[in-house]
């Protein structure tokens, strides 16, 4: 197991090491050195991509949250409808198809209505429209999950006690969930933030994402550059993955301690009674 | 009183509606539809730059021209049957070796004491937040005639020029198994952790062997933990393209990275959809596999 997870961390490791090397060759230690990090401060093609892959996955992931708890509580809470099989596959189709294929297919989709309409241009929009389909699949699966284990019983006693639906849905079914929906948006989020395939089928002249740079630099070889990015990148997400992962600790704590006193109370009650 | 409660009946089946409607609109708009353009374009007719349609109006009849000859061609030169071929080789290979070194991983995972699982767990999951492309990018650094290895082993003596590791089907595999070992080892995990560990115990009483216990009684066990973890490396992993461009070669033939310079380099729209629509029946056939075994066994709860 331990040599299971050396295999697993040795390469991000080296990765980060060689970010700090001051020489030319990527492999050969010259000397520790900030000055990549320099480079790519002032590397503009680093720093627009960067901002156009932050805005399409900021976008796409509050999308693919919307839409896949839509597309989740069909699921879940309608036991049938017409097309429900039909509906199924759809939801889980762009889990299993290639990413190759969904690039391919949106993009030629893209072309035909740009002959027919005149429009859309490649860009930001239809690299989000190609995140999204993908991303409100994996968020409908999280979502899914979560509404088949919550207790149904916590909703029927707000509607008994004069709730409207939509009071029902904002003040019981949506704090329930909230977890589940803030895991899928953090899950759509860093895969819209690292797709490459799908983006390089969709995105046009001008709408470069970081992972379309990374990627152009990592054909050509060995790039300090690209190591550099790598290094931020962990250190983001390790510091996000570690905070997110207390704060869902101290959540489940209170709650179960809420939980208890709730129902210590409620003892005492009866006993009373 | 009245009009409340048809107002209500209203919005329920409003609300019904669009929750079903939304997302199921935007899926047909946005997966289906440009599928099924897929599927057009790779049995039209071109006259150089524009596809044609499908049916035509000639004199007072409609017609309907499909052509079949990219996929004759598919079928026929030997390069496309052999990328499809090695495509599936390399998927095997992948998933065989994510489950031998995935399943002594998760086992000792789940048998790990408790209160260490869930830090076993995120250590599991932590790369696979960070980018999939930079993590397959670290392998060259490793594996170059100047990476790492090299460097070590000439470093002890051990050799005296550098072995060529890059651009091999070993760089590719490794990178492979490297990427898709997490995918493996949460599903099996996930099964492993939920045995009921007193069937072990009954075994061991009735005079099994621990290694009879091993593959007698977990093994069997664990079946659908083995095969969830195996079609979720084995199903992505024949349509990979980042790992065979950046580390594979010449020789490792992958369709999807075929697909891609169909498009792009040689701008052959037709061809790439009817490889586009071919890789599609190639995964249909373990999904189908996948699906009768999950009905068997009254679903997977695996992930």
């Amino acid at each position: 197991m331990i040599a299971g997870y050396i295999f697993l961390y040795l390469p991000i490791v080296t990765l980060i090491v060689f970010s700090f090397n001051d020489s030319k060759m990527v492999t050969l230690w010259g000397g520790f050195t900030f000055k990549w990090y320099g480079v790519i401060a002032h590397d503009t093609e680093v720093l627009d991509a960067f901002k156009l892959s932050l805005k399409v996955a900021l976008m796409s992931a509050t999308a693919s949250v919307l839409l896949g708890t839509l597309a989740a509580f069909a699921m879940v809470r309608y036991k049938s409808f017409w097309g429900r099989t039909a509906f199924s596959a759809h939801i889980n189709a762009p889990l299993v198809v290639p990413e190759v294929i969904t690039g391919l297919s949106l993009l030629l989709f893209f072309v035909f209505c740009e002959r027919l309409f005149g429009w859309p241009d490649r860009g930001i929009l239809t690299i989000w429209a190609g995140h999204t389909s993908v991303g409100m699949a994996y968020a409908a699966v999280v979502i899914q999950s979560r509404l088949l284990e919550m207790d149904k019983s916590l909703e029927e006693a707000a509607m008994d006690l004069g709730c409207k639906p939509f009071q029902v849905f904002t003040l019981v079914t949506l704090p329930m969930i909230a977890q589940s929906l803030l895991a899928a948006w953090l899950l759509t989020f860093t895969l819209s933030l690292d797709d490459v395939v799908a983006t390089a089928f969709l995105s046009g002249p001008g709408s470069t994402t970081l992972p379309i740079v990374i990627l152009s630099r990592a054909r050509l070889g060995l790039d300090p550059t690209v190591n550099a990015i790598a290094t931020i990148t962990v250190a983001v997400v390790s510091v996000g993955v570690f905070a997110g992962s207390l704060w869902l600790n101290r959540q489940e704590t209170r709650r179960a301690a809420e939980q208890a006193a709730a129902y210590r109370e409620g003892m005492q009650h009866a006993v009373a009674a | 009183m009245k009009t409340q409660n048809i107002a209500h009946a209203l919005f329920n089946n409003w609300g019904r509606r669009s929750v079903i409607g939304i997302p199921y609109l935007f899926l047909i708009l946005l997966f289906t539809v440009p599928f099924l353009v897929v599927l057009k374009i790779s049995v039209s007719e071109t006259d150089g730059i524009r596809f044609q349609d499908l049916l035509s109006y000639v004199d007072g009849a409609v017609t309907l021209k499909i052509k079949l000859s990219n996929y004759l061609f598919l079928g026929s030169d030997p390069l496309y049957v052999e990328t499809y071929w090695s495509s599936i080789k390399f998927a095997a290979l992948n998933t065989a070796i994510c489950l031998f070194i995935g399943y002594p991983f998760a086992y000792f995972m789940a048998r790990s004491p408790a209160n260490l699982r869930p830090a076993l767990l995120m250590l599991v999951t932590l790369p696979f937040w960070t980018s999939y492309l930079l993590r397959v990018y670290a392998w060259k650094g490793l594996l170059d005639d100047h990476g790492v290895f090299n460097n070590i082993l000439i470093w002890l003596h051990l050799i005296d020029s550098p072995i060529r590791m890059m651009h091999t089907a070993f760089s590719m595999t490794i990178g492979m198994v490297y990427a898709y070992l997490p995918f493996m080892i949460l599903p099996l995990y996930a099964n492993l952790v939920k045995m009921d560990l007193r069937l072990i115990e009954a075994a061991k009483d009735l005079g099994a062997t621990p290694w009879q216990t091993f593959w007698l009684v977990t093994v069997p066990l664990s079946r659908n933990g083995i095969i969830a973890g195996a079609m979720l490396v084995f199903i992505p992993s024949m349509g990979e393209y980042v790992i065979p461009e950046l580390l594979g070669g010449p020789g490792t033939l992958m369709i999807g990275r075929v697909l891609w310079d169909e498009f792009f380099s040689n701008n052959d729209w037709a061809m790439a959809s009817a490889v586009a629509v071919t890789m599609v029946g190639l995964i249909l056939v373990p999904l189908a596999i996948f699906n009768r075994y999950q009905a068997d066994s009254g679903g997977v709860r695996g992930v």
